[in-house]
């Protein structure tokens, strides 16, 4: 019984952990989708934050002697690293009416391939950067993370729904005529959806990077923008909601973390590794096709606001 | 109030606003009138700064003024009721009109003042509406309410509405010219974008007529009447009600049993309908919208999945319930749809292509090969054929659909099902948001298919249309005929209370 309960208690932190990166993406695709704009760039806005955290934290450590401060200012760097990604999102979709999908895969695929050329450049290695003591990271503790994800999304819920920026960017995502006609400013709300999703999201990849582990590595990400976007569409694009769809994403990895060695074949042979990290994957695959019918994403969606015919 | 001086706007190779001149005394009802495409909507839009004029001036209360976005027209006073209402239809009433103009801080959004204050304002103007409802679960004429109360709301003292009665019955009309009337009462100066003469003269105390771009005519409504107004916005003379001969009436074509189409719900939209119609004939359904008459049209074309249907329907003897929309097609039922945009046309394809939906399959327009490949003479000949006869301009048939007038596009259609030489026409919405001049047209088409031996059935929003195309009336009223009646004997007020009470 007690095994039992160490377990459960491994899978919870873990669950929180894992989950972590995943929450803060998806609440950042929140701001960005209500107001109207896609957000399948989250992936690479994690991305950009994940190796600058990574590597202005270890700057701020071995450079400036900055000890434990350093990560601090790292996941402030990561942040900025996602407004500036976003900010030039923002401009191509919002100012210049690009394709929304066609402009966020274009940054996905610019986000692959920089860190790995400035990781080259700066440190001289193939993709990552160099590794952090454990001492200077971000906090590890699943508990204070908690407390900070629950104030977070009590906050986000609080502006989405009760405050006149919530409204007007609710109303700029579903009907963007109608806001523009009561003299709201279209396009601004949706610079501040998205440079709000570039923060948040640049925040989760630092987590990853300097919280979850200590360094970058080559496309650490592995689609957790793409399971980030799932968990939004999931969660019917509500905080609430989205929060628990993250927390059911990083559950299965953690589970799937901890049955590695648990699960063997009759012959007592493992199961390969590989398909038990399957499992989030085929998760979101089967919640997108199992829920994205009955889920309804904000109706100008994916649609530049045109003000002139 | 408000004084536009020479505005001039292009869109293209558009010229939308030709020198426009229009004002606006203070305290009045105003109506500016004209066809589609005159630029009625384009002048109003650009008082309150949706778009902005490439030359003119906007005068407010006798000063110039910027106005560059429709905030800046709040500012002023200014507020806009538009054609396509500007709701966010899941968010509640209260929401609406507070929306850009926020009660409370900017840390917290205040809806329970915005509810008290937006019910002191329904009081005042006798606009009765839940603040906390959803605007999804209201009724289009309260949904205009909720746009009015947005306007009052922001402290307008110009109200702008773009063709405000095109979505309401005749009785919601007459509440809303009250609401209207109550508005100039209390001093505010109203603007009403309209093609409804009727309505002009009811409710209006100037007119502003427009055609073309350009101002053609401004008078006082009480020295004008309708011929006067029509021929102003034509610029020509205009029968205004249809003039027809008596109907030869043959055989029945269309027989309809008992027809009703069940919803994914359960619910029955249309519900035991038994009717028929002969050929030679023009048979009328009236009724207020959403009552089952597009169920009724989608179901005889059909257009609806057959598990849906009960009931029987009929063609020449034969029964064709199971027969799906390509075989009713050959079979001769032709079929002009309420929404042009959705069901009549692909509006990027071009003229010829549209001109061949429905007949693409089959010779001579798939005629080479052995019907693999399309004849595109054929088709050119079809397309000019159409143009011609139905005098669709501009004529050129390599033009998109969407490139031309609403009114056009309808000629198109039906043109296109004209060739059909049907034995049965479904016809709905013949002259929605189709131009004076183009209404005659098409009226006079749907007499001479009528005088061919075809059996029309014809549904439309507009009594008058109604009334005056058809040789028999029914009037449908939730999904069941409320009633029958002869249209040339028939009062207005007892069409009218058969569409609303059904009895």
């Amino acid at each position: 019984m007690s095994d039992f309960l160490t377990f459960l208690l491994i899978v919870i932190e873990s669950t929180i952990r894992l989950a972590t990166p995943l929450i803060l993406a998806a609440l950042g695709g929140l701001f960005s989708e209500r107001s109207g704009v896609i957000n399948i760039a989250l992936e690479g806005k994690m991305l950009a934050g994940a190796f600058t955290a990574a590597g202005v934290t270890y700057a701020a450590d071995v450079s400036f002697g900055m000890g434990s401060a350093s990560p601090w200012v790292g996941l402030l760097a990561g942040m900025l690293a996602g407004l500036f990604i976003a900010a030039i999102y923002a401009i191509t979709c919002i100012k210049f009416k690009a394709d929304q999908v066609v402009s966020g895969a274009a940054i996905n695929i610019l986000m692959f391939g920089i860190p790995g050329f400035l990781s080259g450049a700066l440190f001289l290695s193939s993709g990552s950067t160099p590794q952090l003591p454990k001492d200077h990271l971000l906090p590890q503790s699943p508990w204070i993370i908690a407390v900070a994800i629950g104030v977070l999304v009590a906050a986000i819920w609080y502006v989405v729904y009760k405050t006149p920026f919530g409204l007007r960017l609710r109303s700029v995502g579903e009907k963007p005529e109608a806001a523009d006609a009561a003299g709201v400013s279209v396009s601004k709300m949706r610079y501040w959806g998205v440079l709000l999703a570039g923060v948040l999201a640049g925040m989760g990849g630092a987590y990853l990077s300097i919280g979850q582990s200590s360094l970058f590595t080559r496309n650490m990400t592995a689609g957790r923008g793409f399971i980030a976007l799932a968990a939004l569409i999931f969660g019917k694009w509500r905080p609430v909601q989205t929060l628990l769809a993250c927390l059911l994403f990083g559950f299965t990895e953690a589970v799937s973390n901890q049955l590695q060695d648990l699960i063997k074949f009759p012959s007592g042979e493992k199961l390969p590794v590989q398909f038990i990290h399957m499992v989030p994957y085929v998760l979101t695959i089967v919640v997108l096709a199992g829920f994205i019918g009955s889920s309804r994403p904000p109706r100008a969606l994916g649609i530049p606001y045109q003000k002139e015919k | 109030m408000l004084e536009l001086r020479q505005i001039t706007k292009r869109f293209g190779a558009v010229l939308a606003n030709d020198q426009v001149d229009i004002v606006v005394k203070p305290g009045t009802i105003h109506a500016i009138v004209g066809e589609n495409g005159a630029g009625k909507s384009t002048a109003m839009r650009i008082a309150y700064g949706f778009y902005t004029a490439d030359s003119g001036q906007i005068l407010v209360d006798g000063q110039v003024r910027e106005i560059n976005s429709p905030h800046d027209a709040i500012a002023l006073g200014i507020g806009m009721v538009h054609q396509h209402f500007m709701l966010v239809e899941d968010m509640t009433v209260a929401e609406n009109i507070v929306l850009g103009a926020e009660p409370g801080s900017a840390l917290s959004l205040d809806l329970k003042s915005a509810a008290a204050q937006i019910r002191q304002l329904s009081e005042e103007f006798k606009l009765a509406v839940n603040p906390n409802e959803p605007v999804e679960h209201l009724s289009v004429g309260q949904q205009q309410r909720v746009e009015l109360l947005k306007a009052l709301y922001r402290h307008a003292r110009l109200l702008i509405l773009d063709e405000p009665t095109a979505v309401l019955t005749p009785l919601e009309v007459e509440e809303f010219f009250a609401i209207l009337r109550r508005m100039r009462e209390q001093g505010k100066t109203v603007i009403i974008i309209t093609h409804k003469l009727s309505e002009v003269l009811a409710i209006s105390d100037e007119v502003t007529v427009m055609r073309d771009g350009k101002v053609v005519g401004r008078v006082q409504t009480k020295d004008t009447n309708a011929a006067e107004l029509a021929r102003m916005m034509v610029g020509r003379e205009v029968l205004l009600r249809v003039d027809k001969p008596e109907p030869q009436v043959g055989a029945a074509q269309l027989e309809v049993r008992n027809l009703s189409v069940v919803a994914a719900d359960g619910s029955k939209r249309l519900n035991g309908v038994t009717f028929e119609v002969r050929s030679g004939e023009i048979v009328g359904i009236a009724g207020v919208e959403g009552n089952g008459q597009t169920e009724l049209m989608e179901a005889l074309a059909g257009l609806v999945d057959v598990s849906r249907i009960r009931g029987e329907t009929i063609l020449g003897g034969k029964n064709i319930n199971s027969v799906g929309a390509r075989l009713r097609r050959e079979l001769g039922i032709a079929h002009i749809p309420e929404d042009r945009h959705r069901r009549g046309l692909l509006l990027d394809f071009t003229l010829a292509e549209n001109s061949i939906l429905g007949v693409h399959y089959r010779p001579p327009i798939a005629a080479l090969a052995g019907g693999v490949f399309l004849d595109e003479g054929a088709i050119q000949r079809r397309a000019n054929e159409i143009i011609e006869q139905f005098d669709v301009r501009p004529r050129n048939a390599a033009l998109p659909a969407r490139a031309l007038s609403g009114g056009n596009q309808q000629k198109l259609i039906i043109g296109r099902e004209y060739r059909l030489n049907p034995k049965v026409l479904l016809v709905s919405q013949p002259t929605r948001g189709v131009d004076i001049g183009a209404i005659e047209f098409i009226h006079r088409q749907l007499v001479s298919l009528r005088d061919a031996g075809c059996a029309i059935l014809l549904v439309s929003a507009e009594l008058e249309e109604v009334t005056s195309l058809s040789d028999r009336l029914l009037i449908i009223h939730e999904g069941r005929i409320a009633g029958e009646v002869d249209p040339k004997v028939a009062t207005l007020e007892e069409i009218g209370l058969l569409m609303t009470r059904g009895h």
